[in-house]
């Protein structure tokens, strides 16, 4: 498993550094490290010579800088990640989103999310892939997804300015929508949404005598905010039921998506992620040196690597922590469970507002 | 450390109720001890999914709280009282004497035991009280009329009072243990009780909840949701009426919202009429006990005191008292003031004070007092020592600030402009015999509850509404016929 590592590790090195191959943004970047990207990296622990990746520098255009030079000429799509305010960060894709989700379908069981069902995608949309990909999943599946618009930095605004009672009238407003897709005959048994619109649609429809259930919902991928043990629970034991199944997700506009371990009943609804390896690649970091994997079962920060033909992220700390887990037969390398904020960074951010 | 302490150290773990049943969560939160850091106890942490889940069955806890008449539940807290008073009780995962229930609750939140003590009293007196006080509160309406919803009064008129929630929220602080009197008459209201305790005092809602269910009351009239912010949102977003107690912005957030009672800063005062300002020295005692009781903790604890002249003397004389006062350990029978447990406070309120002083204008009174600094700091905690400041400009901002230490501004203000400059106030003590004035004191509306005589802020007749009266609360009056009315 290691050497399919190095071995991806060393032809995405080529690739990005490579004269022909290398986008502006990765050629101009080589001129100013002390190393040669192409003699010098020959395998994934050789990516620690490369300074970390700042996720400012995605702030702004043009676009096609971050392009390696054969795909300028397909179409390109741009995808904004993450903040609320200022120029958005954004990230170039050709067809990463399709593949990620196609590589994460594969792991869905076909009972719960059968194909050729229809899907309800219940989550952010407009300038994040997120809506596209889950497009693409449903498509790729063979079903048709339906959409809800839904714009999380406005909630963030109106929190932010104290308007508690507006963002929950937001919240509403996508729930209604939600609702009306699921009672018009769509034959919708699979969605994607959040913890929190799960939680309002799942208590909706109660109050209204259905349930997730019996408004036809077999399989439901949730993720994009913090997914606690005990909401795992909660939302298994008391939303759902024991007939739908639920599958928590990590993931983000930089690495795709990390698929959780299968569910356990021994793991006391831990949930433990694994990297779509060798695309993406999640260490667990001591805090004050992100050089140093931390042991089994101890804390420490999320550092990201991607390694697409589309994007080079040699190193990346997330804004996010958890524990290191060992590898599972499903996904024989390194997991990280538990993952929450990074206690740094917890206090000041507004988190899971969608 | 004495041994019962030592027995509540034996890690107890606290669950989440929910509507009388145990539920043990998968993230514990733990409560430490404010000055070793030693892990007193887990609270199981609810989410605010369960909050909003529980809230759909509300309605039943009302219905189990109406299997008993008003004067049942009232008998109840009578029992209750000395169950929460004397009792060996359960707590989570072990038992609790009310020893060990002041041990604990002065480990966590700082204040010093005989604190601790005397709030437990002020609840439990409450509790013994509570048909004086639902007499005195329905202006003496037969309780059996808010259970049926309508009845006839002795005067031969049809009246009707209808529940405006089933439940009373609650999102709780951890500041002082004696404003869980206010929810107390919930129960024998026959409205559930939806408990937010504040993360280092579950002490009091959980032992009252004991002590309820010991005397009999249905545990099925409450929940308990010991968790994170968003836990209290949901409190108060899901109960027909909840209180909410915090800072002048929680005040302002839920400002106008007629399911939310607000319990903020009180900026408690005492103005002295120019009647009786020259005979200062016989109030002094008043003023002492407004600003020291529990601590200065209290919304009731007096945070300016008002006059035309004599300000000086008056301000030098309290500094005298109070200024000379140390941090105690908090087993101390003689402590008075609490400690500041989350780091930083200290600091900060030691710095706007200093901030706030101006020479000629604000001057602080207690310095020449006391030995040493103001701020006084530990390894894992703060003090601030009383304080006093003259000001002699009532318009300066330090004439009406409030602190949650022993902290009283003396203010220079002619007697005519001070019910317009003294702002809100909680309670209001006037210390004058003048008629004309009281007249006005009792128009102004910026005070709450008002005192006019010698009597300290902190001294509360439980038979008065604090904050707006519970039973307009919970309850709202409408017409009810049964029969056509006379004709006209």
């Amino acid at each position: 498993m290691r050497e399919l590592l190095d071995q991806h590790t060393r032809e995405m090195v080529q690739w990005h550094f490579g004269d022909d191959t290398g986008c502006q943004f990765w050629l101009e970047k080589k001129k100013t490290f002390d190393f040669d990207p192409l003699t010098d990296v020959n395998c994934f622990d050789d990516l620690k010579k490369f300074p970390l990746f700042e996720d400012e520098w995605l702030r702004g255009g043009p676009m096609r800088r971050w392009v390696p030079q054969p795909m300028q000429e397909m179409p390109i799509y741009v995808f904004e990640t993450g903040g609320t305010t200022g120029i958005p960060k954004s990230r170039v894709v050709v067809e990463d989103h399709r593949l990620d989700y196609e590589m994460f379908g594969e792991t869905l069981p076909d009972e719960s999310f059968p194909r050729g069902a229809n899907w309800l995608m219940l989550g952010p949309s407009g300038p994040r892939r997120l809506r596209l990909a889950i497009e693409h999943l449903a498509q790729h599946r063979g079903g048709i997804s339906f959409c809800v618009d839904l714009d999380p930095r406005w909630v963030v605004k109106l929190l932010k300015k104290g308007k508690v009672d507006d963002a929950k009238e937001y919240s509403a407003h996508c729930i209604d929508q939600a609702l009306t897709i699921l009672s018009a005959n769509n034959d919708v048994q699979c969605m994607f949404t959040t913890p929190k619109l799960l939680e309002a649609l799942a208590l909706r429809l109660m109050d209204e005598g259905s349930s997730i259930e019996e408004a036809g919902i077999k399989g439901i991928f949730c993720g994009g905010t913090e997914f606690t043990a005990q909401w795992y629970r909660f939302a298994c034991e008391e939303l759902l039921g024991p007939n739908v199944y639920i599958t928590p997700t990590y993931g983000n506009t930089l690495m795709g998506l990390a698929c959780g371990k299968p569910f356990d009943p021994a793991d006391e609804y831990k949930i433990t992620y694994y990297a779509p390896q060798p695309r993406a690649v999640i260490e667990v970091v001591d805090f004050d040196d992100h050089e140093k994997v931390v042991g089994y079962g101890e804390t420490g920060r999320v550092k990201l690597y991607t390694m697409t033909k589309e994007l080079f992220v040699p190193g990346f700390l997330e804004r996010d922590e958890g524990e290191r887990e060992l590898p599972h037969e499903k996904y024989p390398w390194d997991g990280v469970s538990s993952v929450r904020p990074y206690h740094v960074f917890a206090k000041s951010t507004t988190v899971g507002v969608y | 450390m004495t041994d019962s302490t030592l027995k509540v150290c034996e890690m107890i773990e606290i669950p989440v109720v929910r509507w009388g049943k145990p539920y043990e969560s998968l993230e514990k939160s733990d409560v430490v001890h404010f000055e070793t850091g030693e892990v007193m106890a887990q609270m199981h942490q609810a989410n605010s999914g369960l909050v909003q889940m529980d809230a759909r069955k509300a309605d039943k806890a009302r219905e189990a709280l109406l299997q008993f008449s008003c004067e049942e539940l009232i008998a109840m807290c009578n029992q209750a009282a000395d169950h929460y008073l004397n009792s060996e009780l359960p707590l989570g995962t072990g038992m609790q004497t009310p020893d060990q229930f002041c041990e604990i609750q002065s480990a966590t939140t700082g204040l010093p035991l005989n604190m601790c003590r005397a709030n437990m009293s002020k609840n439990a007196f409450v509790l013994k009280q509570m048909s004086q006080m639902l007499d005195a509160l329905t202006r003496g309406l037969p309780l059996e009329i808010l259970t049926r919803g309508y009845g006839m009064e002795s005067r031969n008129v049809m009246v009707s009072y209808q529940a405006t929630t089933s439940s009373l929220g609650l999102v709780l602080p951890s500041n002082s243990p004696g404003v869980h009197t206010l929810w107390l008459p919930a129960i024998p209201l026959q409205i559930g009780l939806v408990l937010k305790p504040g993360s280092s005092e579950p002490w009091t809602p959980y032992r009252m909840y004991e002590a309820f269910a010991a005397a009999g009351v249905p545990r099925e009239a409450f929940c308990l949701y010991p968790g994170p912010h968003d836990v209290g949102n949901k409190v108060l977003e899901t109960c027909g009426r909840a209180m909410i107690f915090g800072g002048q912005a929680t005040v302002e957030k839920y400002a106008g919202n007629p399911r939310v009672q607000v319990h903020g800063p009180g900026f408690s005062k005492i103005v002295i009429g120019d009647d009786m300002v020259d005979r200062w020295e016989e109030y002094i005692d008043v003023l002492v006990k407004s600003v020291m009781m529990n601590g200065g903790r209290s919304c009731i604890n007096c945070s300016g005191i008002w006059a035309s002249r004599n300000t000086e003397e008056i301000a030098d004389a309290i500094a005298q008292r109070i200024g000379p006062i140390v941090p105690l350990p908090t087993t101390d029978p003689n402590a008075e003031i609490a400690a500041f447990t989350t780091k930083g406070v200290g600091e900060a309120v030691n710095n706007q004070i200093n901030d706030g002083l101006t020479p000629g204008v604000v001057t602080e009174m207690t310095e020449k007092y006391r030995d040493g600094d103001r701020l006084v700091e530990q390894e894992r905690c703060d003090y601030l020592r009383p304080t006093v400041v003259h000001v002699a400009d009532s318009d300066d901002p330090m004439a009406n600030t409030e602190y949650m230490f022993p902290f009283v501004s003396v203010v220079r203000c002619e007697q005519k402009h001070m019910l317009r400059k003294i702002g809100p106030t909680l309670v209001g003590t006037a210390i004058t015999e003048d008629e004309a004035w009281s007249r006005d004191l009792i128009a102004a509306r910026n005070i709450d509850r008002l005192n006019i005589g010698t009597i300290p802020t902190c001294a509360l007749n439980w038979l008065q509404p604090h904050e707006g009266n519970i039973i307009d609360f919970l309850f709202r009056g409408r017409a009810f016929q049964n029969s056509l009315p006379p004709a006209h």
